[in-house]
């Protein structure tokens, strides 16, 4: 079995309904396996639960984004005006940082907003060339009306015949192996 | 007993229409929104849409070729109105942009799922609006090679822009808005681009939509963060919209000139650019559902509830106007009072009561339910919103800045046919973005009407 271990990336079953992905992934979770991985054509919302993800980082990763961008507009703001480019208006103070609250707000979410977007991807491991998931015959359904589930020979009780048959069990369309 | 039950059931009716037509499954809303760009032959209406569009795209091209060339001086401005159509325009484009905003972020932070069919192409919507209302600013520096300038960096001539002026402000505005407007867009169309990917027959499109795709395959890992980044975007576009149009409504009310100088103004505008966003929403809806076959997808309640928000917001479009003169009144000011009455009786008087008919008569039949759900009916109604929206920034920037305080500057304007032709040049350059979007990309998100299709949610016993 370690020869299959290498050359498998996992072993994917294939769900006609949402309702029987989220039950595949419960129970795939129930049985003990710790690195599989639906796929869907949409959120299926319940699917996070049932595979147990923990609470994902994207929110902090925009807060700390957002107070990044804010200090940053404030920054410049404050070295424009102070440092860089003092005008005297009838002895106005340089610092008028009430002024620079618009631009300031403006950084902020143009930071957090890049946060959020190029974080999520960066986490996500995309953009991908390649995965070997896409080796799977009919996958390409994955993006229309298909769910699929996907035990990875990375986990600690992956054995080809055993998953194949725990998978077999869910009621599952088709089971097949995923070449690496 | 029976006339409250019957009451309640009248009350129902609106909401009780479906937002997905009946009879639909996965693959048919895949088919029906994805095979539009990948098989179906565009429709004959397509190549004259976008022949208009580009004809009149060309028209802006000459336009600007000779700005260029010429400068500034080919344009009506001079003093005392040294902003006139470029302002109106920048301001005109930018409210319309933010329909789509709204409807992609609010309606969505607020669970609304009637938002769904039409939230891809107001935001489409937004970014064509905002590459629109971004030109007029730079070609009106009359150096738009120049145009750098209005940044802060660090350059040999040890210049920097001033953090207190509104335009400034407006410059990380609407740069901030338009790079949030297109991220908002690209992450809402990664998954339908790996749609796209897996259908496409022929190699081409394969590539493309594969590149534009990312690698994205569905997994449930990615959703969820992906649902998260979505979501907090939504949230951050909300309170960004609003300052948005605020900062552009500073651009004038922290100058001294009377029928600038006023504290509505920001609320007003924000108003007022919902307005516009809703009615060229609906312009654009409604020819392509018919176009299309789209009546499934965005159906008589979408048009419903558009026309019922459309009403809503210029109802508070025309408070502002009733605002500005009771407080041009109230004030007791020589030249706030003079404002008021120049703008209704002045040389400029007929673009104020166009503004009067298009802005708050023609919207008033919009209370009946039977205009609401004429599909023909909303589109006269919006294209008259369209009109109105266009004059109430040329009596705003126009009337205020031909007559301020001295009589000996004052002067009138006029605009010549360079500016003429650039405004609708840009209009050409809408509908030629629009168009080619609609042949290029889904018009609707796929993978969100998927989540509309019965079934999609889980029952009740698969939950726990």
């Amino acid at each position: 079995m370690h020869a299959a271990t290498q050359s498998t990336f996992g072993v994917m079953a294939e769900f006609e309904t949402p309702d029987q992905f989220v039950a595949a992934l419960r129970k795939t979770r129930a049985a003990g396996y710790t690195k599989f991985d639906g796929y869907s054509p949409m959120p299926v919302h319940g699917a996070s639960e049932a595979m147990g993800l923990p609470k994902n980082p994207v929110g902090l990763m925009v807060l700390i984004g957002g107070i990044v961008g804010g200090l940053s507009g404030f920054a410049l703001a404050t070295y424009v005006s102070v440092v860089a480019y003092p005008i005297n208006i009838g002895g106005r103070p340089l610092f008028s940082w009430p002024a620079f609250i618009p631009p300031i707000f403006e950084t902020t979410v143009l930071f957090a907003a890049l946060t959020a977007v190029f974080g999520m991807l960066a986490i996500n491991g995309l953009p991908l060339p390649y995965h070997p998931v896409w080796n799977v015959p009919g996958f390409a359904r994955a993006s229309t009306d298909r769910f699929f589930v996907c035990i990875e020979a990375a986990d600690p009780k992956f054995e080809v015949a055993s998953v194949k048959s725990f998978l077999s069990g869910l009621g599952p369309r088709s089971v097949s192996e995923v070449a690496a | 007993m029976a006339s409250q039950q019957q009451k309640v059931q009248a009350y129902q009716v609106p909401w009780s229409d479906p937002v997905l037509g009946a009879g639909h499954d996965f693959e048919s809303v895949t088919a029906g929104i994805g095979d539009v760009v990948l098989e179906q032959r565009h429709p004959k209406g397509w190549w004259v849409g976008f022949g208009i569009g580009f004809i009149l795209l060309n028209v802006f091209m000459m336009a600007v070729t000779w700005l260029f060339v010429e400068g500034t001086g080919i344009w009506g401005v001079n003093n005392p109105v040294g902003w006139a159509f470029a302002i109106i325009n920048f301001v005109w484009w930018i409210g319309i942009g933010h329909a789509g905003t709204l409807i992609s972020a609010i309606l969505l932070l607020l669970n609304q799922d009637w938002r769904t069919s039409i939230n891809r192409f107001a935001e489409a919507m937004t970014l064509f609006a905002v590459v629109c209302a971004g030109l007029f600013p730079v070609i009106h520096t009359g150096r738009p090679w120049l145009a750098f300038w209005l940044f802060p960096f660090p350059s040999t001539m040890e210049l920097w822009p001033n953090f207190r002026s509104p335009l400034v402000w407006d410059v990380f505005a609407v740069a901030t808005y338009a790079t949030v407007s297109l991220l908002f867009w690209f992450v809402g169309l990664i998954p339908d681009f790996a749609t796209l990917r897996d259908r496409a027959k022929s190699i081409v499109p394969k590539k493309i939509f594969g590149i534009l795709a990312l690698g994205w395959r569905g997994s449930t890992l990615h959703w969820d963060r992906y649902e998260e980044a979505y979501l907090l975007l939504a949230g951050l576009s909300t309170p960004l919209v609003v300052s948005v149009h605020s900062v552009v409504s500073l651009d004038f009310a922290i100058s001294l000139i009377p029928g600038w100088h006023a504290t509505i103004f920001p609320p007003y505008f924000v108003a007022g650019a919902v307005y516009a966003g809703f009615a060229m929403v609906l312009t654009i809806a409604i020819p392509l559902r018919i176009g299309y076959n789209m009546k499934d997808f965005i159906t008589d309640r979408h048009l419903d509830l558009m026309g019922r928000v459309m009403l809503a917001t210029g109802l508070f479009v025309d408070y502002g106007y009733a605002t500005e003169a009771f407080m041009s009144w109230y004030s007791a000011n020589n030249y706030e009072t003079f404002m008021m009455t120049n703008r209704m009786g002045g040389p400029s008087g007929w673009a104020y009561w166009a503004l009067i008919l298009c802005n708050f008569a023609a919207i008033q039949p919009l209370w009946l339910k039977s205009v609401r759900s004429s599909a023909t009916a909303l589109f006269i109604v919006a294209m008259f919103v369209n009109l109105g929206m266009w004059l109430e920034r040329y009596v705003i920037v126009v009337t205020s800045l031909q007559h301020d305080y001295m009589p000996s500057a004052w002067g009138i304007y006029y605009p010549t046919m360079w500016d003429v032709m650039t405004f609708v040049g840009t209009i050409g350059l809408f509908v030629t973005l629009i168009f080619l979007f609609i042949r290029f990309l889904p018009v609707i998100s796929i993978f969100e009407m998927r989540t509309l299709v019965p079934g999609a949610e889980l029952k009740e016993g698969a939950r726990h």
